[in-house]
């Protein structure tokens, strides 16, 4: 077993570009986690929401952080530790609740992707009516309001696209 | 008749050998300097009801009630005290980064104003710690101004 970690890490260290590779992979499969959560929460679908929440603290814990620097790391683990708890709490808590906790989350994210990039075109929207004003991110431009699924689906703008 | 008085027998023998079994005490007699109250500038009337309604579960040091040494009330108790340290522990407030600090003040003012703390369960014996509706605004307002100026 230690063989096979040992020879992981030589792999990994002796290239550099596959190594960002990986990690661009990991920060993806972030994003990718919560988007399935996103769409859940647009869907109104409590449950779906809370089994991406879990899959989604999964791909946080996962998450590695080594090429970056020192400071950028710093930032990283407090981003992915904010953002675990909230997944956390979207794993095992009704819909008004997941929602709050997606607000947080949603802001933990834009933080992580504005360190990590991605690779492809984001899109930061804003429903100025829930809690005060609260954004999200979305790989479409078109408005699906995930802080009150059907109740006011288009509710909405883009705010900013990313890449 | 016979089995009503063996069952009565056999739960009275556990109650008794619960008592024996111990728990760990969530108290300290020291306020460590990264307490919420040491690192903010709490107004006293907002420090008390803090105190008061949140620190029993949510600090390290709790104020225990005297069925504290009846089992299995103290595995109870603790259970619940474990629970809300994980979530929120104002005597570490400030190991906290603002980023953290940040999401518990939003968390802690989205609980009081949905009435899901203080605990209900907890209120019906404590009944001081009940947030009137007036306690409750200004609570909410003072951790709102504390979040804006993080």
């Amino acid at each position: 077993m230690s063989i096979v970690v040992m020879l992981l890490l030589v792999v990994s260290s002796t290239n550099a570009q596959e190594k960002n590779e990986i990690n661009d992979a990991k920060a993806e499969a972030i994003l990718a986690d919560y988007f399935m959560l996103k769409d859940a929460l647009v869907a109104d679908d409590s449950k779906k929401a809370a089994q991406t929440g879990a899959t989604l603290v999964i791909s946080l814990k996962a998450f590695n952080m080594s090429s970056f620097t020192a400071d950028e790391q710093k930032e990283l683990i407090d981003i992915i530790e904010d953002a675990t708890e909230h997944a956390e709490h979207i794993a095992k808590s009704p819909l008004g609740h997941q929602r709050e906790h997606f607000k947080t989350l949603s802001k933990d994210i834009l933080d992580l992707v504005a360190i990590t990039g991605t690779k492809n075109t984001l899109y930061q929207q804003f429903c100025p009516m829930y809690d005060k004003g609260s954004a999200w991110l979305s790989m479409s431009n078109e408005v699906r309001n995930p802080y009150y699924g059907s109740k006011m689906l288009k509710c909405g703008k883009v705010q900013k696209t990313i890449n | 008749m016979k089995i009503v008085k063996i069952i009565l027998l056999v739960l009275l023998v556990a109650f008794v050998g619960l008592q024996f079994v111990p728990t760990a005490l969530n108290t300290s007699d020291v306020v460590p300097k990264t307490d919420f109250m040491m690192v903010n500038n709490v107004p006293e009337i907002i420090k008390n009801k803090l105190q008061v309604s949140c620190y029993d579960c949510h600090s390290n040091n709790t104020a225990y009630p005297w069925y504290n040494k009846i089992q299995p009330v103290a595995w109870i108790l603790e259970d619940h005290i474990k629970k809300g340290k994980d979530e929120l522990n104002f005597s570490e407030w400030d190991l906290l980064s603002s980023r953290r600090k940040a999401s518990k003040l939003r968390s802690i003012i989205k609980q009081i104003e949905s009435n899901e703390m203080p605990l209900e369960s907890y209120t019906l014996i404590h009944r001081n710690a009940l947030f009137s509706l007036v306690e409750k605004q200004k609570i909410i307002e003072y951790i709102s101004e504390l979040k804006n100026n993080l």
